[in-house]
């Protein structure tokens, strides 16, 4: 009995040692993959990570580059379709120092964070990756303390939908945008709206209507330059037709979806949205605007106006134990046939200016050019490691502006104190 | 239904030396026993609690301007506390459009929906519970028909309302018919706050109801036998009989919707992403860990501290008896016999 008790008792013993093994090597987790700067000559297989490829991209992509790089093969490894859920994917696994994401595909925003992190790999020297014939705003939105960090591989900017049965040439400026709204009233519906709801698609509407006035969110330094009277103007203009009701009182609802189904059915004479809506205005069943809608680059103080930009980038991780293989990757994703394909596929906007021109591709998509001048005139969002909460301070006082609860003079004045201590 | 029936085990006779506690050899073997669930709670809820902690009381990393890295922020003392309770960003008050200007808003508002849906809830609970109680033809569909908001995740409730409360939703239809115009429900400050209230309520009565109900089938028929004798009128009864009756299984019910309700995330996060100010307290923490999470773990410590203290305070003087203590002495006697109805039914029932 003794004996067997003294067993047991070891036995209990032991399991909680186990137990208190088990729960402090979880939490050292990863202390012992010791990044190292070697591998940039490496090659040898590689993962490329990317958010849910809704347009079946990724296979045959994978498939051709393997078939060229037999001993070099990619994994494709793909996330979530929620930009929040990829973006915490990667921190985690930047953070855990894991080797087997070796190409991530990240949003224009999250560059300089993942930069300043010292999670991605700086394309310079011997890793430098040519960027002649790219838009040169994706280049921009790419580089970070001067350094380029990401190979832009898709590009993204807004548009304004009008409906052409109704107007015959778009508005090439804001003023004469509202002087349509005549048209609108007259016709029973709603004139304009972008996506004025509380999120990030707000800070990138409320940037555009400040870059329009010739505010700037940030200087070149990514120091916040926000509080001017040029971006209260950008946020006063707003707030006055919201007031008016050139804007519907709903916009402050919309995202993309509810301000494209308000188009679709008919409701709204002018939409400021990205070109995915091209596509499913013209051919979804329920469209009631079908063949009764075109493009127009968005209108501006005097000219066209700066779209927000928008796109993915794809980089190489610092914890890749195959760099040499990931850039060959890179110049892959980056190439000119890639990207058509993309286009052709997936719609995704390529981020080579000379693809906006083929023949083939604008016969198919009519509102490339009007993409190209959109691209061409965006402007990022500010690129700084603080992005998050630079958005913040964005979307939250446009909120309160637009809704005239605080001056656009207050507004702006508290997004650069809010920016400021951000960081 | 006696409190000493609960305190005499029947086995007190074979043991004589019970009332001197176990003796050693039985204190080690009764260690040994529990020590693996004492360590494994240790490690799953002590220790993500002390790493919380620790985690707090650390900088968030920072940018050196020379480089454009990212630094260790070192030790921060208590400042990451001080940053939320006292509005302190750096050396300034936190500016509108901070996150940290937005900890009161936050905890008033959880605070806000925390009583406003309670109180419903469980004026609604008690109302369908006694439904439920009640005997009558197709009892077994109505009850079934009460458990079905219960049934669905809440991130599908939360998308459902956003249909019904989009601006061309049937929530503006129908109010449109009595003459109400139009509401922002997802971006008005205080329709965005009644349109969360509204859909926590649908979906969390049935939740109430069931914990009530349970309490009011261990209510003997006989003392409401009892009172009809004594001609008590309906009310009487109520107020007399099964409020007292059910009040554990009650409290316990407040309880668990109080501390689910101070910690609500997926339904404002859903159905208006804190648009008209309904940002929840979790919500606050779940956008500051993007921007850096030593400061969320202080502020996840607050909210933890915070519910904490409402769970004390609820089994110390609300009477939500959870862990069932045993009657202290013969003096209570008639007041943990009316107190703890489950526990007094549950041995009167297996003796």
């Amino acid at each position: 009995m003794a004996l067997r008790m003294h067993k047991r008792r070891t036995l209990t013993v032991l399991t909680g040692a186990v137990a208190v093994a088990l729960v402090a090597s979880a939490c050292g987790g990863g202390d012992n993959t010791k990044s190292t700067d070697t591998g940039a000559a490496a090659r040898g297989p590689i993962t490329y990570v990317q958010g849910k490829d809704n347009s079946n991209l990724l296979g045959p992509m994978a498939e051709k580059w393997n078939a060229a790089h037999p001993t070099e093969k990619v994994t494709v490894k793909e996330q979530s379709d929620q930009a929040n859920q990829q973006h915490d994917d990667l921190v985690q696994h930047f953070q855990a120092k894991d080797p087997s994401y070796d190409v991530v595909s990240v949003d224009v925003v999250w560059t300089a964070e993942f930069a300043a992190k010292g999670w991605l790999v700086p394309l310079k020297d011997k890793m430098a990756l040519p960027t002649t014939g790219f838009l040169e705003p994706t280049v921009k939105a790419a580089t970070y303390n001067k350094t380029l960090y990401a190979a832009p591989t898709s590009s993204d900017g807004a548009m304004l939908y009008y409906r052409s049965d109704l107007v015959k040439t778009p508005p090439k400026t804001i003023d004469e945008m509202w002087g349509m709204c005549s048209i609108a009233k007259q016709n029973g519906m709603d004139c304009f709206a972008g996506q004025f709801a509380k999120y990030e698609g707000g800070t990138c509407n409320a940037t555009e209507w400040m870059n329009a006035y010739g505010a700037k969110v940030v200087d070149d330094a990514g120091k916040p330059t926000v509080d001017s009277p040029e971006a209260a103007k950008g946020l006063q203009e707003l707030a006055d037709h919201y007031k008016n009701g050139d804007i519907p009182k709903q916009a402050i609802t919309y995202q993309e979806e509810q301000s494209r189904a308000s188009f679709q059915n008919g409701k709204l004479l002018f939409l400021r949205n990205w070109p995915y809506v091209y596509n499913l205005a013209s051919t979804d069943a329920s469209s009631k605007v079908k063949g009764k809608f075109a493009v127009a680059p968005l209108p501006g103080v005097s000219g066209p106006g700066t779209s927000t930009l928008g796109g993915h980038m794809a980089a190489i991780s610092t914890y890749s134990k195959y760099k040499a293989t990931a850039l060959d990757f890179l110049k892959f994703l980056t190439s000119e046939e890639q990207q058509k394909t993309n286009m052709e596929k997936g719609s995704l906007a390529p981020v080579i200016e000379s693809i906006y021109t083929d023949p083939a591709l604008v016969a198919k998509y009519p509102y490339l050019p009007v993409l190209k001048e959109s691209i061409s005139n965006a402007v990022s969002r500010p690129v700084t490691p603080f992005y998050p909460a630079v958005s913040e301070a964005i979307s939250t006082n446009f909120f309160a502006a637009i809704q005239g609860q605080k001056t656009p003079q207050a507004a702006v004045k508290d997004m650069q104190a809010a920016m400021v201590a951000a960081g | 239904m006696s409190a000493a029936t609960s305190t005499a085990p029947r086995s007190t006779g074979t043991k004589p030396k019970k009332s001197k506690g176990l003796n050693a050899g039985q204190g080690r073997m009764g260690l040994l026993l529990v020590a693996p669930t004492l360590v494994f709670l240790a490690g799953i809820i002590l220790y993500p609690l002390l790493r919380a902690i620790q985690l707090s009381l650390q900088k968030d990393a920072g940018l050196d301007k020379a480089t454009g890295l990212f630094v260790e922020g070192g030790s921060a003392g208590l400042s990451n506390y001080t940053h939320w309770l006292l509005q302190k960003c750096g050396e300034v008050d936190c500016p509108p459009g901070t996150l940290g200007d937005q900890f009161y808003s936050a905890l008033w508002v959880t605070l806000f929906f925390t009583v406003v849906s309670v109180v419903i809830e469980l004026g609604l609970g008690m109302w369908f519970a006694m439904i439920m109680n009640r005997d009558f033809k197709g009892r077994a569909l109505v009850r079934a028909a009460i458990l079905v908001p219960w049934a669905i995740p809440t991130a599908v409730t939360a998308k459902l309302w956003l249909f019904i409360f989009a601006f061309d939703g049937i929530a503006n239809k129908l109010i449109g018919y009595v003459g109400i115009n139009p509401q922002l429900w997802v971006s008005d400050p205080w329709a965005a706050k009644f349109a969360i209230i509204i859909a926590d309520v649908w979906k969390t009565t049935p939740f109430m109801a069931l914990l009530i109900l349970a309490g009011l089938q261990l209510v003997p028929g006989d003392v409401y036998e009892a009172a009809q004798i004594d001609g008590a009128s309906k009310w009487q009864t109520f107020i007399k009989i099964t409020l007292p009756l059910v009040k554990v299984p009650l409290m316990v019910a407040v309880l668990f919707r109080t501390l689910d309700v101070m910690r609500i995330y997926d339904l404002p996060a859903i159905l208006t992403n804190g648009g008209g100010g309904t940002t929840s307290l979790s919500m606050l923490v779940i956008k500051q860990i993007q921007n850096g999470f030593h400061s969320a773990s202080a502020l996840s410590t607050i909210i933890f501290l915070l519910i904490a203290f409402t769970a004390f305070l609820f089994i110390q003087f609300g009477g939500a008896d959870v862990v069932q203590r045993p009657p202290k002495s013969k003096k209570k006697e008639p007041e943990a016999a009316v107190g703890n109805p489950v526990a007094a039914n549950a041995t009167s029932t297996g003796a």
